[in-house]
């Protein structure tokens, strides 16, 4: 296992060096007229000169991305140029309400997800089974923003009643407050991702359920809540784990959505907010930040995904 | 042909019509995208009055037999504007997916045909890629070039074309691994005559299958865009832009401003969704009944 594990982890190193390639590549992609811009409206820098050393454009490509990766590695995600401050410090004081609105987002499409799915397979071609297909279809089609909007709209026509936004408190001010802000945005965003692993959690059961062991199972006995939690859905879990994971970069995307609408001061606004200012040392910290732990979430599902299956890391 | 291969012949099996028939929700999304493609084609003929026709007299007037679904805050009349916005969103459906499937194809087809260093370079590249959200991929884009329709579908067409490259390039790989394929190889065919002759026509299931889920996604990913605005800019109307922030204010007070545009969307959706899956069902085998 632990041969498994360092294996997974030393894939890793090309993934991260060609994410940093990207990354770097942003502020060398900024077209001129929109560096007369930065210049000329938003008073980025003296003149073109000064904007470029600011930028790290005043040296060869080369050293220009080993200075830059050696700031990366030790913390300096590079500085605003908007406010001037440096943009880890930022991601540092936003990243907790991005991570909780997305690990809440995730709890709220299993919790529907895997119900829903288990007991569509289980009773499949019923009328039940149609009623599950039919949402995990409407969760797949209704855009987040437009439930979100909907959600903040249609209550406060009625009956004048409307999620507090603008307002955001903190989680030291007030903890149970503070989680409450997110229930609204989490739904938004879980019930519209709980399609995609509802339908995979329903087809990956309804394939257990034909093989072999299973019948063995209720041969010998079992009643069928033992066979479906035991050995169906012990056995559909591995693939539904990994769909999980890779759904993770949905969750930062959505949350960018969420987090607008709701008024919450996370990772997503910030990132609106630099990309319409042209801050682009900011939008280039945070798509670093982002990718790094996409990254490392997808390595924590490779990782789990052996333990959860000796085939896959005897097979490695 | 001397061996005999199992081949559809009219008459010994069902018709592809017949087991469209047989996928009422395919048949459903199928009646409902072409609807929009319909409103997006004809909105000048179909629309009730123009897109950016304002009547300050009328603002935020709810549902009436003169505005079906009521005015916005600059009096311009909802419906007309939902159907032209149905222009948008096909425009940005069908342009970043066929701008897509093209790059999709061409590496893809180098990917996965000649293998080898470029194969490996080319599948860690499309790795790195994925680790960013889409959302966020076309943000920053959007952020460099700035943004208009042209710009939206350029960027669409190019994370789609990253992203496809790796079905593609496994949809290539099965092809590659048939007996026939090895024939002609050792027929001396060219790889030009290989891939125009054996590889492309083998590999056009699964990119019909990936156009129609794909313009689902796009119009969605546009639709997000410029309801944060950075997509398609004001006066033209897009169902994501309709929808946007900015017109919160006016959502409060007129929540019929709210509702249409996002009902036009998800049944767009909905459609592309269903015809895909349809279709995967029908043209791939080994998925009918799963799903």
């Amino acid at each position: 296992m632990a041969r498994y594990a360092l294996k997974r982890l030393l894939l890793v190193v090309p993934t991260l060096f060609l994410v940093s390639l990207f990354v770097f590549a942003i502020v060398r992609a900024i077209p001129g007229d929109v560096v007369d811009m930065m210049l000329e409206q938003l008073q980025y820098g003296r003149d073109a000169a000064d904007l470029r050393a600011k930028l790290g454009l005043d040296r060869p490509v080369v050293e220009q991305y080993l200075t830059w990766a050696g700031q990366v590695l030790k913390g300096d995600l590079g500085q605003s140029l908007w406010t001037n401050r440096p943009a880890a410090a930022d991601i540092a004081a936003r990243f907790p309400v991005t991570i909780t609105l997305s690990l809440l987002s995730i709890a709220v499409s299993l919790l529907v997800a895997l119900p829903v799915g288990i007991l569509a397979a289980v009773r499949q071609d019923t009328r039940g089974d149609y009623a599950a297909r039919s949402l995990a279809i409407a969760a797949l089609s209704v855009p987040n923003f437009w439930l979100a909007t909907l959600i903040v709209v249609i209550p406060s026509f009625y009956w004048n009643w409307a999620p507090s936004v603008g307002n955001f408190q903190g989680f030291s001010q007030a903890p149970a407050g503070y989680l409450g802000q997110f229930v609204l945005p989490a739904l938004c965003l879980g019930i519209t991702q709980a399609g995609v692993i509802m339908r995979m959690t329903r087809g990956m059961m309804l394939e257990v359920l034909r093989q072999d062991y299973v019948r063995t199972a209720r041969a010998k006995g079992l009643g069928p809540r033992g066979v479906t939690l035991r050995h169906a859905l012990r056995n559909a879990m591995i693939p539904i784990v990994t769909v999980i994971g890779g759904q993770m970069p949905f969750y930062f995307g959505g949350s960018i959505v969420m987090e607008h609408i709701f008024g919450l001061p996370g990772m997503g606004s910030f990132v609106l907010e630099a990309i319409s200012r042209r801050d682009y040392p900011v939008i280039q910290a945070v798509n670093l930040f982002v990718a790094v732990l996409v990254i490392f979430s997808n390595l924590l599902v490779d990782i789990s995904y052996g333990a959860l299956d000796p085939r896959i890391r005897q097979g490695e | 042909m001397a061996r005999s291969i199992p081949v559809f012949v009219k008459g010994s099996s069902p018709t592809i019509w017949a087991r469209a028939w047989a996928k009422p929700l395919g048949l459903l999304g199928a009646v409902a995208l072409a609807a929009i493609i319909i409103l997006a084609a004809g909105a000048e003929w179909i629309a009730p009055y123009d897109y950016d026709e304002a009547d300050i007299f009328s603002r935020l007037k709810p549902p009436s037999g003169a505005h079906w679904l009521g005015t916005d805050n600059l009096g311009r009349d909802v419906l007309s504007r939902v159907i032209f916005g149905a222009r948008v969103s096909m425009l940005v459906g069908v342009g970043g997916v066929a701008l897509g499937l093209l790059g999709a194809t061409a590496v893809g087809l180098a990917s996965g045909y000649f293998g080898g260093r470029l194969d490996i370079l080319a599948q860690r590249v499309v790795d790195a890629f994925m680790c960013f959200p889409l959302l966020l991929v076309a943000l920053t884009i959007m952020a460099l070039l700035g943004p208009g329709l042209a710009n939206v579908i350029l960027t669409l067409g190019l994370v789609l074309a990253v992203r496809d490259s790796r079905v593609i390039r496994g949809a290539v790989l099965g092809v590659k691994a048939n007996l026939y394929v090895e024939a002609a190889r050792a027929l001396g065919a060219t790889h030009g005559a290989m891939i125009g002759r054996h590889i492309l026509p083998n590999i056009f299931a699964p990119l019909i299958i990936l156009a129609t889920v794909n313009i689902g996604a796009v119009i969605l990913i546009e639709a997000a865009l410029s309801f944060l605005g950075f997509g398609v800019p004001p006066p033209r109307p897009s169902w994501g832009g309709m929808l946007s922030g900015a017109g919160l204010v006016h959502m409060l007070r007129a929540p019929w401003l709210a509702l249409w545009p996002g009902v036009a969307l998800s049944l767009a959706v909905f459609g592309a969704n269903m015809v895909g899956d349809a279709l995967r069902d029908l043209l791939d085998p080994r998925l009918r009944g799963t799903g």
